[in-house]
């Protein structure tokens, strides 16, 4: 498991790895953690004849609050995320979802921009992103653009990024005070991709759902923002059979594939399970 | 096919020694720390980034060796399993642990182990058995099931603390 | 060593002989990387192998088209079977007797077979070289399911042996049959069976799996042509069946061979057999004229070296009504793959599976095992068990607990009825083995109380009813699980590879000074030989166990040895040392009575020296034997204090425990919790506690790695989807229960020390408890059996047909 051959770059500014990436074209692929990446070219599934790494650009990397919104650098790590104490205040699901991503070493290096971005429907952060209504920064030869996260994912590795652009940062915003919050991961082992996720965000009003929104993991070639899921919950007291009807909401708009973590019906089926035990323990935090 | 790609001089701090050498910018780092620097404590168990085998510590976080160019830790500070021992030789607590609770089989994934364990020491000194085990959940043993493992790391924790280490009961 | 100063107790301690925990040696250098594995080997002008393998599970190799890879900067060689075939070494011999392709002749039988091998100056231009060879392939129907391998369509694999009716084992039914193997009183067991009041019958399949250790299969294999002497380091639980094979198949003189097996990072059965690699690499060096070196990566591992397992048992008991056992009988269907790569003592095509009676009293019993080839990966070794010990373990105990649910009876209470007495010890089994030592019940009762298994029965039974109302959505288990093993071959009578007797063997000299080197013929693989062997000596001779140095791995001064697997290491080589240290004893015996002036029988052994009877001052002690042994001899005996001893076991050892799991299971999800662990083992006497108890934990985490979703698992094409570590289940420290063990000490009454070995128990009994616990779960909702792995959506659909779900 050995890679190809190919020239390695570390730019120092945004600018100059867009102009890199600009002249190298097709055969180029910017290189954040790597832990995607790396392995595909290993496997010699991934051949860039050019690497443009991103860590020498410190712009990149950090949080900082602006007003209601939390701007995360593309290239700050799970690690960061974990550790920042305007995480922790602002987006606690982000510190939850963290956890559950790959393994200690991994997060180390993981990226918030590399999870996004990437397009792999096993990535967690993208759905939750959908779920906290993100935007995404891209950057490329003809200048600034934001997309939302939830029109940024076309297919499997298909994303609205352009050839040449990179994600230069998330925009998340600040969840409010008092707001329930929970990601719930199914999973064979540490390490591995949901064999079904779900991430809910939610503020309650006088013991019933005020506002709710729910994104899900790996259960189709995309992430996906079940709105007619949250939808079923808005108004209601998250009784039993609101969660029901949230589940099969959301079991309506999956289309996992069968793998080693099960076959469709199984996944189908745990992920409204996932669904409803996210609003149950998020409801179960809220104020 | 690329074009074969120019080698590249990388230059770090290896257990505390400036070492350099010229590599391919495809060079894996575990690679280069075994082939080049002849530090074969490192190990390699599935490069694809689960067992943990390579794990080595740079500029104070725990990586997994196989999945980093060595061009992309130029100029950073790089502790191996060679460098965990005491200054004056000793076995350090960690080593000790792993001794004294046969934390310790085939030997194979134990580099990658204690360097994970040393890291994660630096960062909870006191963790709980449940936060060791997650802790090291980027490693994999194959011989000790683990629960030795976890007495090696309370072990060590206890001595570097200065507490009392309490054998878990059966 | 004559301080009498000291007590007893404190010379017993300072030997830390055996039953001492004693700390291990080998931890100093693994602790800082300062272990020797074989990759870490470098040798001067050492080259790089790889392999070009087979992307379809059944192909026609049209074309192989070298011209690019040798192109490639680097590339110096790139070896095919047309190579191979200069030499003969296109095919090798297997430990099963058959033949298996070292490289693709004319068509590839697996996903991932070698069909060519990319000599270079280092690994990444040897991998660009492997990318850059070009097969044409023509792809060919494919067998994955070994039920249809003897259909009368079914595609025809080995076409070498197509219309070959008789194989290594007797007549061959069809051209995917290997073996028929049958044991057992056939007409005695249709009788039991007719006489029944009760029986049960179940298809119980342990599936295929891989023992994967940490490292992969390496090797360096370095020529020396003026020589004419071939050094090989490589990763060998047995390195002098190594050096054997290469001798006999390489045609080159036994004493040219040089093995070296260095630190080995587990085994777990993986690195008995000898695979393509080793040849191509021996080959390559051969060709070159430098050293070669090859390193297996994970995927090969998984996906091409040795499987296990994949035995599918049709199990039928019949009994009475009261509960007792009256026959057994089993089918076995094998699937083997491509090649009948087992490896087993050569006359036991199905190793040692007629255990499958197991720890209970059958009158009768009929086996019948036949082997098949399918599309896939040769292999069938003993992963972390002895020959086919694990699969009939499970096949007995889960089909036990099934004839407990017919009968309406505990499980436990199913096995008390049924088990060997110990009057009845040595036991003569319905399938031919004698059974040396035991005391079952007195091992189950200790396990039922420290669990408080009856509490546990009233809790489930409470449980329940609760899930019946609705008040919960979990399921709990209880897993009984209670093995008998048989380790240790073997004797000579009955058990060889390739003709080889499966003896082993100590050499131990003893220097002047009171210390000594002793090696042996076996090879720690994280056994830690090097610490328990010394202990054994220490007890033995009165020397401290820190004073011995324990050498293994270098045919050229090892004795010769069968090697470390299927738990043998301390039944034969165990025994081999306690005899070599005896030998050594008597003559230090003779020493001291010339030097204490009486007669020898007048001395008595304490501790570290002999003591002359009655008078209680006049003591030699070994370190000064030692000095006399060499310096000072009495008149007529040769000087020196050493000995060797070649150990062929009188019979097999049979260590024996009960497990008890406790599981809950959550039927929306199919995930699982086991909440408690308890092991009881008897391996007879017990050399290092401490030891015994880390090889417990670690054999169990991988019996539940197995039972609970580890698996190799080819799709319907032939492709394996469980090729990395992403999808071939290890646990980590998160997944990975917590153990409690226990022991009993029933001693080997044949074996010197009295020890039975225990390595591979837990592998052996843990299979059966999790699969007990998991099935256990789910019989009050109307199942019998359901198939391993017990993975979450395993689970699920489980608990769907059940309509829990």
């Amino acid at each position: 498991m050995i890679p190809g051959p190919f020239t390695y770059h570390r730019p120092t500014s945004v600018a100059d790895a867009i102009k890199l990436l600009g002249e190298l074209g097709d055969e180029a692929r910017p290189l954040a953690g790597g832990h995607s990446l790396i392995p595909m070219m290993k496997l010699r599934l991934a051949t860039p004849d050019h690497l443009v790494d991103l860590h020498g650009i410190g712009e990149l990397r950090g949080m900082r609050r602006d007003g209601d919104t939390v701007v995360i650098g593309a290239m700050t790590t799970q690690y960061d995320l974990l550790a920042s104490d305007t995480i922790a205040a602002a987006l606690p699901i982000l510190h939850e979802t963290a956890l559950l991503i790959a393994d200690p070493q991994v997060r180390y290096c993981g990226t918030l921009g590399g999870n996004v971005a990437n397009g792999d429907p096993g990535n967690d952060m993208p759905a939750l992103m959908m779920t906290l209504g993100a935007v995404y920064r891209l950057r490329g030869p003809g200048g600034e653009r934001e997309v939302a996260a939830a029109d940024f994912y076309q297919g499997a590795y298909f994303t609205a990024l352009e050839p040449g652009e990179i994600l230069t940062a998330v925009a998340v915003p600040a969840q409010p005070a008092g707001h329930g919050y929970a990601y719930e991961k199914l999973k064979r082992k540490i390490g591995d991709y949901a064999t079904a996720a779900a991430a809910v965000v939610l503020t309650m009003r006088g013991g019933t759902v005020a506002t709710c929104s729910i994104g899900l993991t790996n259960l189709s070639e995309t992430p996906l923002l079940a709105e007619e899921a949250a939808g079923a919950v808005i108004g209601t007291s998250l009784d039993d059979a609101a969660l029901k009807k949230a589940a099969e909401a959301a079991r309506a708009i999956m289309q996992p594939a069968g793998d080693g973590r099960g076959p469709v019906e199984y996944r189908k089926h745990v992920g409204g399970i996932m669904v409803e035990r996210a609003l149950r323990r998020a409801a179960a935090k809220a104020a | 096919m690329a074009p074969q790609a120019k080698k590249t001089q990388v230059s770090m701090k290896v257990n505390g020694v400036d070492v350099d050498g010229l590599v391919e910018p495809r060079t894996l780092l575990v690679h280069f720390i075994r082939e080049n620097l002849q530090l074969t404590g490192t190990h390699i168990g599935c490069e694809t980034t689960h067992c943990g085998a390579c794990t080595v510590d740079i500029d104070g976080m725990s990586v997994k060796s196989c999945t980093m160019f060595a061009v992309q830790a130029d100029g950073s500070e790089i502790l191996t399993v060679e460098g965990m021992a005491n200054a004056d030789g000793t076995l350090s607590a960690l080593q000790e642990g792993f001794r004294q609770m046969h934390g310790l089989q085939c030997g194979f994934c134990t580099p990658g182990m204690i360097v994970r364990a040393h890291r994660l020491l630096r960062e909870n000194p006191t963790p709980t058995e449940e936060e060791i085990r997650f802790g090291i959940s980027g490693n994999l043993c194959r011989c000790t099931g683990y629960q030795n493992i976890v007495r090696a790391i309370q072990y060590a924790a206890a001595k570097i603390n200065g507490t009392e280490f309490k054998e878990a009961a059966e | 060593m004559n301080d009498m100063s000291l007590t007893r107790e404190q010379r017993e301690a300072r030997l830390e002989g055996m039953g001492c925990k004693r700390k291990r040696v080998e931890d100093i250098r693994f602790t800082q990387g300062k272990g020797s594995y074989v990759d870490d080997v470098k040798l001067p002008g050492m080259l790089h192998g790889d392999f070009v393998r087979s992307p379809h599970a059944h192909a026609r190799v049209k074309a192989i088209n070298t011209d690019k890879a040798l192109q490639v900067p680097g590339v110096l060689a790139v070896i095919t079977a047309e190579t191979l075939k200069t030499v003969n070494l296109a095919w090798m011999p297997t430990l099963a007797g058959d033949v298996q392709m070292v490289l693709a002749d004319g068509k590839v039988l697996f996903q991932n077979q070698e069909v060519a091998f990319v000599v270079a100056t280092d690994r990444y231009a040897a991998d660009d070289g492997v990318n850059a060879v070009e097969v044409e392939y023509e792809a060919l129907p494919v067998l994955v399911d070994p039920f249809h391998a003897m259909d009368a369509d079914a595609p025809v694999l080995r076409e070498d042996i197509r219309d070959k009716k008789d194989g290594a084992h007797g007549p061959r039914k069809h051209y995917n049959h290997i073996f028929e193997w049958t044991v057992g009183d056939r007409e005695l067991t249709d009788a039991a069976f007719r006489k029944a009041d009760v029986t049960i019958k179940e298809m119980i399949s342990y599936h295929r799996t891989h023992p994967s250790p940490l490292e992969t299969c390496q090797c360096v294999c370095s020529f020396d042509k003026i020589k004419g002497e071939l050094t090989i380091y490589g990763t060998f639980q047995a390195p002098h069946v190594i050096r054997t094979v290469v001798s006999l198949i390489a045609k080159l003189p036994e004493q040219k061979i040089h093995v070296i097996a260095p630190d080995i990072g587990g085994g777990f059965g993986n690195k008995v057999g000898a695979y393509p690699g080793y040849i191509c690499a021996a080959v390559a060096s051969i060709v070159t004229g430098k050293p070669v070196k090859w390193v297996e990566d994970r995927i090969e591992n998984l996906t091409a070296t040795s499987f296990a397992r994949d035995y599918h048992m049709t199990t039928e008991i019949a009994a009475t009504k009261e509960g007792k056992v009256t026959g057994l009988r089993v089918h076995v269907l094998a699937d083997h793959g491509a090649f009948d790569a087992c490896a087993d003592p050569s006359k036991w095509p199905a190793g040692f599976f007629n255990i499958v009676t197991g720890s209970y009293d059958f009158p009768a019993a009929h086996l019948a095992v036949d082997g098949v080839y399918t599309n896939k990966a040769p292999g069938g070794v003993a992963y972390r068990c002895s020959f086919r010990v694990t699969e009939a373990a499970y096949c007995i105990e889960r089909a036990m607990d099934i004839l407990a649910q017919k009968l309406g009876m505990d499980p436990a209470e199913l096995r008390l009825r049924n088990f060997i007495q110990p009057h009845q010890f040595p036991y003569q089994s319905a399938l031919g083995w004698e059974y040396d030592s035991g005391d079952y019940a007195t091992a189950m009762r200790k396990a039922m109380e420290t669990v408080q298994y009856a509490e546990l029965r009233k809790e489930q039974a409470a449980k329940r009813e609760a899930f019946r109302r609705g008040e919960t959505r979990e399921i709990m288990g209880v897993g009984v699980s209670f093995f008998t093993e048989i380790v240790g071959a073997g004797p000579s009578k009955n058990c060889d590879i390739l003709g080889i007797a499966m003896f082993d063997s100590c050499e131990i000299r003893l220097h002047p000074t009171g210390a000594g080197i002793a090696r042996m013929g076996t090879k720690s693989q994280g056994q830690g030989h090097e610490t328990t062997w010394a202990q054994i000596i220490a007890t033995e001779i009165g020397i401290p166990a820190d004073n011995i140095m324990v050498e293994e791995g270098n045919t050229d001064t090892a004795p010769y040895g069968l090697g470390t697997y299927g738990s043998r290491s301390t039944p034969v080589a165990g025994a081999a040392i306690a005899m070599a240290a005896r030998k050594i004893k008597a003559k230090a015996q003779m020493i001291a009575a010339y030097k204490l002036e009486v007669h020898e029988d007048d001395l008595e052994w304490d501790v570290d020296g002999f003591r002359v009877k009655g008078l209680p001052e006049k003591f030699l002690g070994m370190k000064d034997i030692c000095w006399i042994a060499y310096n000072s001899p009495p008149p007529g005996l040769e000087p020196g204090l050493e000995a060797v001893s070649y150990y062929d076991p009188p019979n097999m050892t049979y260590p024996f425990g009960a497990y008890i799991c406790v599981m809950d299971i959550d039927v929306d999800t199919g995930v699982y919790k086991v909440r408690r662990f308890y092991a009881l083992d008897d391996c007879g006497t017990r050399i290092n506690p401490m030891i015994i108890e880390g090889q417990v934990h670690g054999g169990l985490t991988e019996a539940f790695a197995i039972a609970m979703g580890q698996e190799i698992r080819y799709d319907d094409g032939g492709n394996v989807t469980t090729g990395s570590f992403m999808d071939f289940f290890l646990p980590t420290a998160v997944e990975a229960p917590h153990w409690e063990t226990d022991y009993t000490v029933t001693p080997s009454p044949h074996h010197p020390i009295g020890a039975k070995g225990v390595g591979e128990s837990p592998n052996v009994g843990g299979v059966p408890a999790f699969s007990n616990a998991v099935n256990d779960a789910f019989s009050f909702l109307g199942s019998t059996h359901i198939q391993m792995p017990h993975d979450f959506w395993r689970n699920w659909k489980a608990a769907k047909e059940l309509g829990a779900v």
